[in-house]
């Protein structure tokens, strides 16, 4: 056999198995969102009996007064709002921590890390946020995500200024900048590519966060996608055409970052793989 | 002082140390300090308002009953099964798309998309396929005439069921990961061993794998944490049932913050803490202790 029959035979076998293990749970999804309700309730793969997918669209978006649409704007704020946060605050810590080493950054580096690894103390969290008067607010919960996302972006922004020549930094400064333009008008904007990979990749873990606001954000009025997902199956055991509905729309946010920024998502999560 | 490390010097006032402090006063206040206090509540009986402190009586229930017992070994089990499923299938794959052959973009953005999907997503779409009666999964089954179990409903089953869900979700970012470190191989080595006269199983046990530790290592380490914390994809299939066969510490953390225990819930947190940190930190020296020379 040679080198060209083999790479048409594994492919194809591959491909053929990717469709069964990969394919068919989101063609599952995309079916029963289209079906009526009786007809989704048998949880087949048939074929549609009748296509009511714009029937489940508005269904979905205007049930409980509009309580889906309402949960798409919150995930949306507390997405924009909390990655915007870690974002600055990320790259200004893995710029200083990687241009001005110093004892501090051993100690500074063991509690990145920590971020990590440890798993948040969810009722003295509780805790902190009523003494702070933030318990059940979106600027709280904001804040939470901000907070546990910041030791990923340091990671990464650390190993990405690395790149950046010094020489740049003082050029500037013979410029006359000082340090706040030095980082925000020269350098930050160099850091692009790695602030996109952590705009996208964070975007997406905070979109998808179910934990969190289940514990810092109670209430409907502050209810996130991933909540009306959660509420939705106990409520509407014979609507799964509407269950489908909502997964598939909950879907659809990660799927357009991915089509778009498959590179960076690509980088962002495999960082670390190579150097170790 | 040589001229660079004297302009290094100058320039030490162009990176103040004040950078640090906005992130430094969201770690301490929403991270550090619930952390800390976490140790302190976790041996009292806490309504948030009022706590009495009762020693370690918390800790003595967590592993006096069954129901909290099962969370803490369950969540051994499920930690290690997946972990070592993602390496295997990871490294598997990772081989497999570093090959060549037909339709490989495809079958890496197929196999990398789920990791990006709501978890609660799919763990309410796999109770549907994985449905005893009317699930697609039992059906094919049935249609072959082999069993059809019950994949979420079946108290010994249920656990590794929802943990085979994980891998399903998760094994993409592991191939990734494994992609990226195998490319990262230099070429000559392969080269080198096929001049020898290696047969490919030989180039896997003495080129691909010691090569590819810093991208085990990483694998490793993600897949133990993720393991162990792992509370939304149980929430979302099983609840942590049948009865508590499949409950989890991050579920027992939310049942019993739920019920309003509030110190026995950080009890629980404390103990993952330490369950976390007991896995990940020896792994976390052994792996990266040793890199391979050539």
């Amino acid at each position: 056999m040679n080198r060209t029959t083999q790479r048409w035979i594994v492919g194809g076998i591959a491909i053929v198995i990717s469709f069964v293990v990969f394919l068919v749970p989101f063609v599952f999804i995309l079916l029963q969102a289209v079906k009526t309700a009786p007809d989704a309730g048998q949880l087949s793969f048939r074929w549609p009996q009748e296509w009511v997918f714009w029937d489940n669209l508005t269904t979905v978006l205007s049930t409980d007064d509009g309580l889906m649409g309402r949960a798409f704007w919150n995930s949306a704020v507390l997405t924009v709002g909390s990655v915007t946060i870690m974002v600055v605050l990320a790259a200004m810590v893995g710029y200083v921590l990687q241009r001005r080493p110093s004892r501090l950054n051993g100690v500074v580096s063991f509690f990145v890390l920590a971020g990590l690894i440890v798993p948040p103390a969810v009722v003295p969290t509780i805790w902190v946020l009523q003494k702070t008067h933030l318990f059940k607010s979106m600027s709280g919960m904001i804040l939470i995500e901000a907070t546990f996302g910041l030791s990923f972006c340091i990671l990464l922004f650390r190993a990405f200024v690395a790149t950046i020549p010094r020489d740049l930094d003082e050029a500037a400064v013979l410029d006359g900048a000082g340090p706040i333009r030095l980082f925000f008008s020269v350098v930050l904007p160099l850091l692009r590519p790695v602030v996109v990979t952590v705009i996208v990749v964070q975007s997406v873990t905070v979109f998808n966060d179910f934990a969190g606001p289940l514990y810092f954000l109670p209430g409907s009025d502050n209810a996130t996608v991933q909540q009306t997902l959660y509420s939705f199956q106990s409520r509407t055991l014979s609507q799964y055409n509407l269950l489908f509905t909502d997964i598939l729309l909950t879907t659809i946010p990660p799927l357009v970052l991915y089509v778009f920024f498959n590179r960076q998502i690509v980088a962002g999560m495999t960082s670390g793989a190579v150097k170790g | 002082m040589s001229t660079q490390a004297r302009s290094r010097s100058l320039m030490r006032g162009f990176y103040p140390s004040w950078f640090l402090a906005p992130a430094v006063i969201l770690y301490v206040i929403f991270f550090a300090v619930p952390t800390l206090v976490s140790f302190y509540f976790s041996l009292t009986r806490w309504t948030l308002f009022d706590h009495e402190f009762i020693g370690l009586d918390n800790f003595v229930e967590f592993f006096q009953d069954p129901q909290l017992l099962k969370g803490f070994t369950n969540t051994v089990i499920y930690a290690f099964v997946t972990s070592a499923a993602k390496i295997v299938l990871g490294m598997s794959l990772g081989l497999l798309l570093t090959s060549s052959l037909i339709g490989r973009g495809y079958l890496r953005a197929v196999v990398f998309f789920p990791v990006l999907v709501s978890t609660i997503g799919i763990g309410l779409t796999f109770k549907s396929l994985l449905d005893p009666f009317h699930g697609i999964v039992n059906g094919a089954l049935g249609a072959v005439g082999l069993p059809q179990p019950g994949w979420l409903t079946d108290p010994n089953l249920a656990l590794l069921s929802v943990a085979a869900i994980d891998v399903w979700k998760g094994v993409g970012i592991a191939t990734l990961i494994y992609i990226a470190g195998i490319v990262a191989i230099p070429e000559e080595y392969f080269e080198a061993a096929r001049v020898d006269g290696a047969s490919a199983w030989r180039i896997f046990w003495s080129i691909t794998l010691p090569l590819s530790r810093p991208a085990t290592t990483t694998v490793v380490i993600l897949s133990l944490i993720g393991g162990l914390r792992s509370f939304d994809l149980i929430w979302a299939t099983t609840g942590g049932g049948p009865g508590y066969s499949s409950d989890v510490i991050g579920s027992v953390i939310y049942k019993q913050y739920q019920a309003g225990f509030y110190g026995l819930s950080t009890a629980g947190n404390v103990v993952l803490f330490l369950v976390v940190t007991a896995f990940v930190l020896p792994v976390f020296a052994v792996l990266n202790r040793k890199q391979v020379d050539l």
